[in-house]
């Protein structure tokens, strides 16, 4: 038994000090993430997500090249952009595609400038892959308590408007005219998802940050019904997700070939991935019947 | 002489620099049933989105219990004439209709007891206890419906407004939602203002039309309005009404129809 533990978790994992960081503001990311995430799944607004974390690649490069903390830029980047989106109304799925392709390529430019004029200037290998990619073993930790409480912050707000943003976004005119400020409430719940992609960002990179946003707000809601229980199971996938790639990147350095260990991030999107996957190999609950029928055994079943 | 719920005078609304609507004026008392009839396109959801405080008006006032509604209250219970609802949507038919209690508020609700039994009430008062763990988008029209007006209902509003409710049903789901909402609008004492296009199947349930046309609105009881001059008054061109097996046909008179001829031939149509 012994033997296989030290199998499982490699020496020194419970000792080393960037593990405990990365498991403590990972946890916290990932809970944020994953109950942001169901709301922008059910708003529809998976798009703007992406949108955000495009954006927030510039920020990070941006924020790298002038020589600050790249978590200033995402959240910089990504609010900027998160009003902007509110101002011109483009958060929605078919809102205005053309243009956004062109503003988020145009984005995605500035950040290779931004990496090629950074890495040339500080001759930092793996700057780029940081901010593309992220690295929770490479925090800093005068970032720590930013992180967490902005985390909890976004998390907070979340919860809070939880309730006007679900009668939102099951009909604006019925939360209209009971008196919910529609606006308001959607532009403080974009903010929120821009804090949570530059979260995400810091933790598995910029580039990736939807992954966590989105893959375990998405696995859940194919495999529980209601709200509460979705943000629940994926908040419980996104930091299981985040643990074991944790886990799986520290012991990765002792595998073969030994001495170089695998990106933590790519264990993070991986296991939530798979996770998401498998919700295929279940077949999907038989659907209630879509016809108004009087028999009472159609009557659909619940798990 | 029970005092006006809900009282509009001389309502207009400009949308655009277009005339919607153009002195518009009725009441409401408790309990009542109305029917907001006219056709396609007439302004009858403007005038419901008017009511509910979504639409400013041009001209008029809306006046609820003899004064301006306030901005958010749970008096009025509306259900808007379609969702876009994805069929992905994390919703269960049981929390759209919790929705209802609470949807304008902070924080998150706490599951309890007596909210559990009262959405399992709503649930049954409108026949859709069979679903009421399915998403509200894996749902039929005529299924959303009945949830939404569950949802409607549960705050105990004293007067619910819907949109259109019957359009794009099949007959038998049509009648069901006619007689849910007759039966409720007795027993929970609510006041009833639907629109649609088509006031048949209203007939029997019915107090009184509000019928919008040409921007205009005539109001009384079904026999009163629904008369070919009164509705070649609104539509500002010659319309028969006819009358076949108690259903009611109102029919434009074809392009470049003389009107004295119609006039004439009036008499001959079957009241």
């Amino acid at each position: 038994m012994g033997h296989l533990l030290r199998s499982v978790f490699e020496p020194g994992f419970f000792g080393s000090g960037p593990v405990h960081v990365a498991f403590a503001v990972g946890t916290v990311i990932a809970i944020t993430s994953a109950v942001v995430g169901v709301f922008t799944v059910t708003r529809g607004q998976s798009f703007a997500g992406h949108s955000l974390a495009d954006i927030a690649t510039t920020g990070g490069s941006g924020a790298f090249l002038v020589g600050i903390n790249q978590f200033w830029g995402y959240l910089a980047f990504g609010a900027g952009a998160a009003a902007f989106m509110e101002m011109i109304g483009v958060q929605r799925r078919r809102g205005r595609d053309v243009a956004t392709g062109v503003v988020l390529g145009a984005a995605l430019g500035l950040a290779a400038l931004f990496l090629y004029l950074g890495t040339q200037e500080s001759s930092t290998t793996g700057a780029s892959f940081t901010i593309l990619f992220g690295s929770m073993f490479v925090l800093t930790p005068s970032t720590v308590p930013t992180l967490i409480v902005s985390a909890l912050l976004a998390l907070a707000t979340v919860l809070m408007l939880a309730r006007m943003l679900l009668l939102s976004s099951l009909s604006p005119d019925i939360a209209a005219a009971r008196g919910v400020p529609v606006r308001a409430v959607g532009a403080a719940f974009l903010m929120a998802l821009a804090v949570s992609v530059a979260l995400s960002a810091v933790i598995i990179g910029a580039v990736l940050s939807t992954a966590l946003l989105i893959g375990p707000a998405a696995t859940a809601l194919r495999v529980v019904k209601g709200p509460v229980r979705a943000a629940a199971t994926a908040a419980g996938i996104g930091v299981l997700a985040t643990w074991l790639g944790i886990l799986l990147a520290y012991d990765s350095f002792y595998w073969p070939p030994a001495g170089r260990g695998w990106p933590v991030s790519f264990f993070v999107v991986a296991l939530v991935v798979g996770s998401y996957l498998v919700t295929y190999l279940r077949p999907r609950q038989r659907q209630v019947t879509t016809q108004e029928s009087p028999d009472p055994e159609h009557a659909c079943s619940v798990a | 002489m029970t005092a006006d719920l809900l009282r509009l005078d001389g309502v207009g609304v400009r949308l655009g620099g277009r005339e919607i609507l153009r002195d518009v004026s009725f009441s409401i008392r408790p309990g009542e049933f109305t029917g907001l009839i006219g056709p396609n396109g007439a302004g009858k959801t403007t005038l419901l989105r008017v009511i509910l405080g979504l639409q400013p008006v041009t001209g008029g006032a809306v006046l609820l219990d003899g004064s301006p509604r306030p901005a958010r209250d749970s008096s009025i219970g509306y259900v808007p004439q379609k969702l876009a609802i994805d069929p992905d949507m994390p919703l269960r038919v049981r929390d759209v209709v919790s929705l209802g209690l609470d949807g304008n508020r902070l924080g998150i609700s706490l599951p309890s007891r007596a909210r559990r039994v009262r959405v399992a009430e709503m649930l049954a008062a409108v026949g859709a206890e069979r679903y009421a763990d399915a998403r509200i988008g894996e749902l039929s029209g005529g299924e959303q419906q009945r949830v939404m007006i569950a949802h409607a209902l549960i705050s105990r509003p004293r007067l619910l407004l819907l949109d259109e409710p019957l359009a794009n049903l099949d007959i038998s789901s049509e009648q069901g939602i006619v007689s849910v909402l007759a039966r409720l609008a007795r027993a929970e004492g609510v006041a009833v203002l639907l629109s649609a296009h088509d006031m048949n199947p209203l007939m029997p349930v019915m107090d009184r039309i509000v019928y919008v046309a040409g921007g205009r609105a005539a109001v009384g009881s079904a026999d009163e309005v629904v008369q070919p001059e009164v509705l070649s008054r609104l539509y500002g061109r010659h319309v028969d009404v006819i009358r076949v097996h108690g259903r009611i046909l109102v029919v434009a008179a074809p392009e470049g129809f003389d009107d004295a001829e119609a006039v004439a031939e009036d008499a001959g149509v079957v009241r």
